[in-house]
């Protein structure tokens, strides 16, 4: 038994989404190796290298692997699946967008976002907005998967000597050009990855609202979420929201402010630790999954806590 | 240019999923259902497309029992065309409807499939990659922004630093994401004009088609229950809390 975990990377660097998959891979079992796939991408296959508990990193360069694009990665993945059981990658929308097209190419199913590895065929995995969790058994040959990255803690990234093997390129189908990419800058912490995360709904308002949302987050040393309602409503970027279809954070401490609690919104967060919801309404179920509750006005209750935090 | 839009009927997005008194699957009998958001979203894009004078025809397929018949005369009370039923009352998987669909795109010969990004039941977020794989398509996943040019379709995407833009080469698969547009409300004459439109029905089976589960759902059950919290008076008794029983601040 063999797996294959397919690698995330940017400006040089392995994402560490992809280290989640790299446990959910050494779970399953059997040696694992990596791909890397992309432009001038040596140095993610060194530090790919030095992951504890890896055993080979392909790395294979091209233009047209940079930024990922399916069409292209999938069918490289597809041309090494002969010497694998399983091909991991996150759940991430990279991993998301690429997976799928692997899997129909090897006519078998994927089994998207796994929380858990139960045997080498079968895992658990959220479903309906993570109201109930599936126990899925494939009966495919080839296991393609994705891996809910807050479920897995990441191997060490520092201590393993896993040989780099070149891999040569396959062609490039031409059905997709990147054309740009406008990723948000922040000085904060990335949402996925961050301890303590601050969010902001409806009842912030405003985009300039949100400095309110900023102001605790920076306090707290906390990377800036919001709800979909948040963002549909024009105040804060689309890769801020967590939920079903946003992001899944897990982190230490989550603060929902302005927040309802949605279904939708409660898929995403209500793993984390410890949850804080600070909302007018006190019937709003964000309080049935919050650990400590203040109902109030987020405006006058924000700037206190801020404040409260100095001391 | 023809359009086409796979829908699915899912479970309504306000309707908290429960499990079965076995465990065997998910409850569902008597539960509101409706069109899967995302896809509504989807028929919305076709939709516009159409208006733009862009798109000639556009099309809906749905794949499940016979009450998606409703989810496709709500489609075509939006605006869609006219619509193809393939009727089972089998568990179908991604990888299935993907087979399915590329019949129907072999047959119908559109050049923008639109599917959403992903169905709010089963949360599988597979089948328009894996259409656009089995057809050998380019794939503009999770858009947010669609421009027909002249050199191609340019798909503005949702990722997970920001938005990143392709272009792509026509045939292409297009899953929507949220902000791709606000799906209108059906009004009621429409609702009456939908039910003239026509709908086709087919099986699995007619198409050639083998929809065997791939997955076996082994069992489903709830996700364990958070504790229950606690209400605090005011900010000084939640820092309090935080430092020193939750022990998440310093």
């Amino acid at each position: 038994m063999s797996a294959l975990v397919i690698s995330e990377h940017q400006n040089g660097a392995l994402l560490p989404a992809t280290l989640s998959a790299v446990t959910a891979a050494t779970q399953i079992g059997g040696p694992v190796d990596i791909l890397v796939a992309g432009e001038n991408c040596h140095e993610v296959a060194d530090a790919a290298a030095r992951v504890v508990g890896v055993n080979k990193i392909f790395l294979s360069e091209a233009p047209y692997y940079a930024h990922a694009l399916a069409e292209n990665i999938s069918s490289l993945v597809v041309n090494m699946a002969a010497d694998y059981d399983h091909l991991l990658a996150a759940a991430t929308t990279t991993g998301k967008n690429i997976m799928p097209r692997v899997a129909a190419l090897l006519d078998v199913a994927q089994i998207s976002d796994i929380i858990s590895v139960e045997s080498d065929d079968t895992y658990t995995r959220p479903i309906y907005a993570g109201n109930i969790i599936a126990t899925c058994q494939s009966t495919d040959a080839k296991k393609v998967i994705t891996v809910r990255t807050t479920a897995f803690d990441p191997p060490e990234a520092d201590g393993g000597n896993a040989t780099i093997e070149s891999l040569s390129a396959g062609v490039d189908a031409k059905l997709s050009e990147f054309i740009s990419e406008e990723l948000t800058k922040s000085h904060r912490p990335e949402l996925t990855a961050a301890d303590i995360v601050v969010s902001g709904g409806r009842g912030v308002g405003s985009s300039e609202n949100f400095a309110i949302i900023e102001s605790l987050a920076d306090k707290l040393g906390a990377a800036v979420g919001a709800s979909r309602a948040a963002v549909d409503a024009g105040f804060v970027p689309n890769d801020y929201q967590v939920g079903q279809t946003g992001k899944v954070v897990a982190p230490e401490l989550y603060v929902a402010i302005g927040i309802s609690g949605a279904i939708q919104h409660l898929a995403g967060m209500k793993d984390s630790k410890i949850i804080v919801a600070i909302n007018k309404d006190e019937e709003a179920p964000i309080f049935g999954v919050a650990d400590y509750g203040l109902v109030g006005d987020l405006f006058k209750e924000v700037p206190a806590l801020v404040e409260a935090l100095e001391t | 240019m023809k359009i086409l839009v796979a829908v699915k009927r899912a479970i309504d997005y306000n309707v908290k999923a429960r499990p079965n008194s076995d465990g065997s699957g998910v409850e569902l009998a008597n539960v509101k259902m409706s069109m899967n958001p995302f896809d509504e979203i989807a028929v919305e894009e076709a939709i516009r497309m159409q208006e733009a004078g862009t798109a000639k025809e556009t099309i809906a397929v749905s794949i499940g029992p016979k009450q998606c018949q409703e989810t496709l005369r709500t489609a075509m009370a939006m605006g869609i065309d006219r619509g193809i039923l393939i009727e089972t009352e089998e568990d179908v998987q991604p990888l299935a409807v993907a087979k399915i669909l590329k019949v129907v795109v072999e047959r119908e010969e559109p050049k923008i499939v639109m599917l959403g990004k992903q169905a709010i039941d089963d949360d599988s977020n597979q089948t328009g990659q894996m259409l656009a794989a089995l057809l050998g398509w380019a794939q503009g996943t999770f858009a947010c922004e669609i421009e027909i040019t002249d050199e191609g379709l340019k798909v503005s995407r949702e990722v997970d630093g920001g938005i990143q833009t392709v272009r792509l080469t026509m045939p292409a698969i297009i899953t929507s994401d949220l902000r791709l547009n606000e799906p209108r409300y059906v009004k009621l004459p429409n609702i009456m004009k939908a039910k003239k439109k026509p709908l086709d029905i087919m099986s699995p089976d007619e198409l050639g088609v083998d929809i065997t589960p791939r997955l076996t759902i082994v069992k489903v059950s709830e996700p364990p229950a958070r504790e229950e919290g606690v209400k605090v008076a005011d900010v000084n008794e939640l820092v309090e809390k935080l430092r020193n029983e939750a022990k998440v601040l310093a």
